[in-house]
């Protein structure tokens, strides 16, 4: 059986949340995942600056997706000037 | 009964919230003028102007505004303080519900007006009759000397450590809030001294306790989504918040008592020679002082006739409603607003909903009146009373239980 959510006599009163934003793994709202061709990606950081989520990471190399707060909204595929960005469906 | 110095006034139900926000020490009045309640704008400008206070003033450019501001000022640790009427209660809406569901202990003065359309700026309780389900404490006044005293308790009830939650003050536009009345004032130390600090509420974040409080020292997130996994359990919480207000909404009441001499029956309702009458009106706001007139005129001549007073309406004081009214023979509950489509009013609805489970229930009717601030005659009380008293004779109900009066046929 999954462990039961707190009761309302155990949450935070006036709704304040106890654990940082980062601990909601908002990324299982996707329904399309991001797939980069990286032979065809020019590193020019458009999609990393338009992610509304903070989503892409670069770390001076190169780039990743994190899939734990992607929602799949498919702006970099959009926005990616080489369209090296395609949207795929997820299982 | 030893009660301090006070100094008497002539000033209207409008003044007198604002004095009473002035000795409440308001951090930050975030506030957008609308008739009827202009005056109370006007005078805490003044004394923002005249550096009679320390608050934050700020001029807003809506109530909606108004009330967000109310609420980060709130958040961060201020105590803070409001007023509106009809229309922009309406717009503030929105964020009436967002304070009171976040436990911001704000207190927002209304001076009652009827709403749009066709636009009207007198008296009627409607809009804030339709904010009972905000999550506010809701306490109306009868004249200028309630509402400055209701004003000041307003702020120790809101941030009680048991209760924490938002206060409006009820005043009937123009019958309260423009009429000059005789006000006593507590002196500015004594009153300082009744309101005391405001201390944030402590809520438990993680097995640790820290203030509810925007502080960089300790961060926490005030308002975040809650889905229908959460909703439902904060929205408990507030029940039991709003539950908890009752005892404090008394002893507030005895404590102010002692005080100034003032006392509002236990906080919650006011009776006037209901136990042994044989009609009652129900009733709440300045109505309550035309229907004392008219009950005491009427007991002078042998009429058993009382009087019961709301004030206040949310936390409802069901159970004490009923044990007042519970074996009297006709109840009539007089309100200054409608519920159109609905059998009765709100006030009609919950003191009808109240007296179900008691052996002894009365004839309760409902009457509606004095909307668009149509004045109200103590003539229309006395027809009341005459209608109560014949169905007690009759033991004969109306086929409508609710009906106008006050109009043209």
């Amino acid at each position: 059986m999954a462990k039961q959510k707190p009761s309302y006599k155990e949450i935070p009163a006036a709704a304040v949340a106890w654990k940082p934003a980062t601990d909601y793994k908002t990324g299982d709202w996707r329904s399309k995942r991001p797939i980069r061709d990286t032979e065809k990606c020019t590193r020019c950081l458009i999609c990393w600056v338009f992610c509304p989520d903070g989503a892409i990471h670069w770390d001076g190399e190169d780039l990743t997706f994190d899939l734990d707060y992607c929602k799949g909204c498919g702006i970099c595929a959009q926005e990616c000037p080489v369209e090296c960005i395609k949207m795929e469906t997820e299982e | 009964m030893v009660v301090g110095k006070q100094t008497l006034m002539g000033i209207n139900g409008d003044e007198a919230v604002a004095y009473a926000a002035k000795q409440a020490l308001v951090d930050v009045c975030a506030v957008y003028p609308i008739t009827p309640q202009t005056i109370i704008v006007e005078k805490y400008a003044e004394f923002v102007a005249e550096g009679e206070v320390h608050t934050e003033f700020v001029r807003v450019e809506s109530e909606h505004s108004a009330m967000s501001a109310c609420v980060g000022a709130a958040a961060a640790g201020a105590r803070t303080f409001t007023a509106s009427a009809a229309n922009g209660i309406e717009l503030m809406n929105e964020v009436i519900f967002l304070a009171s569901s976040i436990r911001m202990p704000i207190v927002l003065a209304v001076a009652d007006r009827s709403p749009s359309g066709p636009i009207n700026i007198h008296c009627d309780q409607t809009v804030s009759l339709a904010q009972r389900d905000t999550g506010w404490i809701m306490l109306y006044c009868e004249n200028a000397q309630e509402a400055y005293d209701t004003t000041l308790q307003a702020f120790r009830i809101a941030e009680h450590a048991d209760v924490q939650l938002p206060v409006m003050v009820m005043l009937d536009g123009f019958v309260l809030t423009h009429t000059l009345e005789n006000v006593y004032l507590l002196e500015d130390k004594v009153a300082h001294k009744f309101v005391g600090t405001r201390v944030p509420m402590e809520i438990e974040v993680g097995g640790q306790k820290i203030p509810l409080k925007l502080d960089p020292k300790t961060p926490i997130t005030i308002g975040p989504l809650a889905l229908f996994d959460y909703y439902l359990e904060t929205r408990i919480q507030h029940h039991e918040a709003m539950e908890r207000a009752r005892p404090v909404i008394s002893s507030i009441n005895d404590e102010w008592a002692k005080l100034s001499g003032r006392k509002y029956g236990d906080g919650f309702i006011q009776s006037f020679e209901v136990d042994d009458a044989d009609a009652v009106i129900v009733t709440t706001g300045s109505t309550a002082g035309t229907v004392r007139y008219v009950a005491r005129q009427l007991r002078a001549k042998g009429k058993k006739v009382g009087l019961l007073k709301v004030r206040t309406f949310r936390p409802f004081p069901s159970e004490k409603v009923a044990e007042i009214l519970e074996g009297v023979p006709a109840v009539g509950v007089f309100e200054r607003t409608h519920s159109i489509g609905s059998l009765g009013g709100p006030l009609f609805n919950e003191v009808r909903s109240a007296l179900y489970d008691r052996d002894k229930r009365p004839a309760v009717l409902g009457y509606y009146g004095g909307l668009g601030g149509r004045d109200l005659h103590p003539d229309y009380f006395e027809t009341i009373y005459k209608e109560l008293f014949k169905v007690k004779q009759t033991g004969e109900l109306p086929p409508r239980p609710v009906k106008y009066i006050s109009h043209r046929e």
